[in-house]
């Protein structure tokens, strides 16, 4: 497939392990954390540690969207669905994730709620249109990279006078969370030495957000695509880095990333959107200014403005080490309940069920390195 | 003039809707079969015209086995649910080895639904079964109310006979044997994916929808010893090849560069997230032989039409955690583990 085999090319990959090898000493440890899921998922599917020397660790950040939503807002999203009979379009990722009392969408949606599984927020206008009778509301998730479709969405709406369309607005934003890892690293937390910067979120902020990494907190920073060379050549770039004692922003993923970003994104962002002062993501707690609402000149389009929903309290599953795994502190392998009865089939925490979770990777392609529990 | 006297009007087979009275039982129910099912199905034993078919089976060992069909859309590039519900019940027969019979089937219609594109269905599953010679012998109809089923769902049951000497079962997989597939994967899903709701693709991918008991039948005559056959259709190759795993108690590893997959089909499951190593085929199978038997299995394969892309993927080995591991493209390896959850809901 052109433009994709390149990047998975195996020759290539070998001279990569070989530079990485010797660039790599041995006399230390280069402890490098993936940022966003998209990483974790390559790193296990092509297999990216089997090529990595013993001494070169991947840590695996909270860059998964569905995985550091939090569980009071799947719970309010089957409220809207069960308590209001609004049509709830999400993508199929949310439908697993456990919410309170043992309940997911697709336990709602089998209950008789309707829900359903969208590829884009344009399906979602579709709905819409089809059935102006009913309320259509689009479950928004995602880092910057899914809040501009969001964006056309609502002013798509607003310019058609679509009145049954509405959005359950969850987007967050990268640079709080990083600074939240970084903050809480160290020998309390977690240990890094670098960082694989986020690929597609990057192509709409930009490199430039990212500058307080290494002025602040002293640690390099490579944003790094999501294809397997993608992120060995950014391994390599960090490890060069380190050795050098040098620590900056760099960009491995020059064909799709500038230090500015998307303007027109960024704009359109701006407009629709504006910062809440504070949201709950799972792993990570309340952080300050992580993430957007609708802004107030489309109040009308807030479905949580739209509908008042009752919700009980938010019902962690006791045991879940989902929090620490999000931060970095502990491997899926920690957890108690990761392969007895936390499973991809049956999730009892959100890094179990999608592709980019951590726990859900170590499950379904690394579980053979795994201590194995007899 | 009908030539039926019981029925003195036809069936208006281009602006007719399916009805209720078409499942209760009466007259309407009986011109529907006489009029579609049995017009184009039509075989000495379905003419005898009971609630069963009566026969003497061939000596020896016989198989049985049935197949619900709920496949949304029901037409799809390269097929429908009319020749999907034939050649999946006669996959599922030859899997076992046997020569598959005969074919029963249960069609449940919702009230509402066109006459015309019913009989397009069963059309299409008549030809299907007369080029697999494998006769619908029996049937039965059922109409459910508007809103209550989506168009046509298909139940299937097929039996056949076992030739003597073979001894092919999930269960026989050795460490040691060699693992061969017939073709590419993920033509199935693919195909259907691309005709749900908006997904609009530049290239028809067309669904590999076939029957593969004379394929099977060389298969088992050059190579008599082979362990196990079995179709991957949902869950695709990487779900199939952990039940052999599982049932057979061993584990397998298999290569990434040898598993073939068309570009297409490969370029649309990028674009979507999907593993094509878990999409749906229904017209290929997984063979497991001894490593000895490979090269004349896949000689025998590659020399039929539905097996022309055969390939030889990998070698089963002990494993007591009955792990599939993959050798990546890349250069790495990985488990392939069962399909959890869903990936694509209603292909077949």
């Amino acid at each position: 497939m052109k433009y994709v085999d390149e990047f998975r090319d195996e020759h290539l990959a070998r001279g990569l392990a070989e530079a990485i090898d010797a660039a790599a000493g041995r006399g230390r440890e280069y402890r490098l954390m993936e940022f966003c899921g998209g990483h974790t998922h390559a790193i296990f599917r092509y297999g990216v540690q089997d090529l990595m020397p013993p001494n070169v660790r991947f840590i695996h950040g909270p860059g998964c969207p569905v995985c550091v939503l939090p569980m009071a807002r799947i719970d309010h999203a089957i409220a809207l669905a069960a308590q209001h009979r609004v049509t709830l379009c999400t993508y199929a990722d949310l439908m697993r994730v456990p919410a309170s009392e043992r309940q997911s969408l697709l336990k709602a949606k089998a209950a008789g709620a309707d829900i359903r599984m969208v590829y884009s927020t344009q399906d979602a206008l579709r709905i819409a249109r089809a059935d102006p009778a009913r309320q259509v509301v689009f479950f928004a998730i995602g880092f910057e990279t899914t809040t501009p479709p969001t964006a056309v969405a609502a002013k798509t709406a607003r310019a058609e006078g679509l009145a049954n369309f509405s959005i359950f607005c969850n987007h967050v934003l990268t640079p709080p969370a990083l600074r939240t890892i970084l903050a809480t690293a160290g020998p309390d937390g977690v240990q890094l030495d670098g960082i694989l910067g986020p690929s597609h979120v990057s192509t709409v902020i930009g490199s430039q957000p990212y500058a307080f990494v290494p002025t602040e907190f002293g640690k390099p920073l490579v944003i790094a695509g999501f294809e397997p060379l993608d992120v060995m050549q950014s391994a390599l770039l960090l490890i060069r880095q380190i050795n050098d004692g040098r620590c900056a922003v760099e960009n491995q993923y020059t064909r799709a990333v500038t230090a500015d970003g998307n303007r027109k994104a960024q704009a359109l962002m701006a407009e629709v959107f504006t910062t809440r002062d504070t949201f709950e993501w799972r792993g990570l707690g309340f952080l300050p200014n992580s993430a957007l609402r609708l802004a107030d000149a489309y109040a009308d389009l807030d479905a949580e403005q739209r509908f008042a929903v009752d919700v009980g309290p938010v019902r962690e599953v006791k045991g879940c080490e989902c929090p620490a795994i999000l931060r970095g502190v502990k491997e899926p392998t920690d957890c108690k309940l990761f392969g007895t009865v936390c499973t991809p089939d049956n999730p009892m925490g959100s890094c179990m069920v999608s592709s980019e979770g951590a726990c859900a990777a170590y499950w379904s392609y690394g579980r053979f390195r795994a201590p194995r529990v007899s | 003039m009908n030539a039926d006297r019981r029925f003195p009007i036809r069936l208006d087979l281009k602006h007719g809707t399916v009805d209720m009275s078409h499942g209760a039982g009466g007259r309407a129910m009986a011109q529907l079969i006489a009029e579609v099912f049995q017009v184009h199905l039509d075989n000495d034993l379905l003419r005898q015209g009971n609630d069963q078919a009566l026969f003497s089976p061939p000596p020896g060992r016989l198989v049985i086995s049935t197949d619900g069909h709920v496949v949304a859309p029901l037409f799809f590039p390269g097929g429908d649910i009319g020749c999907l519900s034939v050649h999946g019940t006669i996959n599922d027969v030859a899997m076992a080895g046997a020569r598959p019979l005969y074919l029963a089937a249960g069609f449940i219609l919702e009230e509402g639904y066109p006459l015309k594109d019913l009989v397009r269905i069963v059309e299409s599953m008549a030809a299907a079964a007369n080029a697999a010679g494998v006769p619908v012998v029996t049937g039965d109809t059922k109409v459910v109310e508007r809103g209550k089923g989506d168009g046509v769902f298909i139940t299937t049951t097929g039996i056949g006979v076992v030739p003597a000497g073979l001894t092919i079962s999930g269960d026989q997989a050795r460490p040691g044997d060699a693992i061969l597939v017939s073709g590419s994967l993920g033509d199935h899903g693919v195909a259907i994916l691309s005709k749900r709701e908006n997904l609009g693709f530049e290239v028809e991918i067309r669904s590999d929808t076939a029957a593969l008991h004379t394929l099977v039948a060389a298969m088992v005559a050059a190579v008599p010893d082979l362990h196990c056959l079995r179709d991957p259709t949902r869950g695709g190759l990487a779900t199939t090849l952990n039940e052999l795993a599982h049932q057979s108690g061993v584990g397998m590893r298999i290569r990434e560069s040898a598993i073939p997959i068309r570009p297409e089909v490969s370029a649309a499951c990028e674009l979507l997230g999907l593993d094509p190593l878990y999409v749906a085929n229904e017209g290929k199978l997984i063979a497991i032989c001894p490593a000895e038997r490979a090269a004349d299995l896949l000689a025998v394969m590659r020399a039929h039409p539905l097996g022309t892309a055969a390939s030889r993927i990998g070698e089963v080995v002990a494993d007591p955690y009955r792990f599939v591991q993959m050798e990546t493209r890349f250069g790495g390896s990985r488990i392939v583990d069962w399909l959890a959850g869903e990936q694509l809901p209603r292909i077949c």
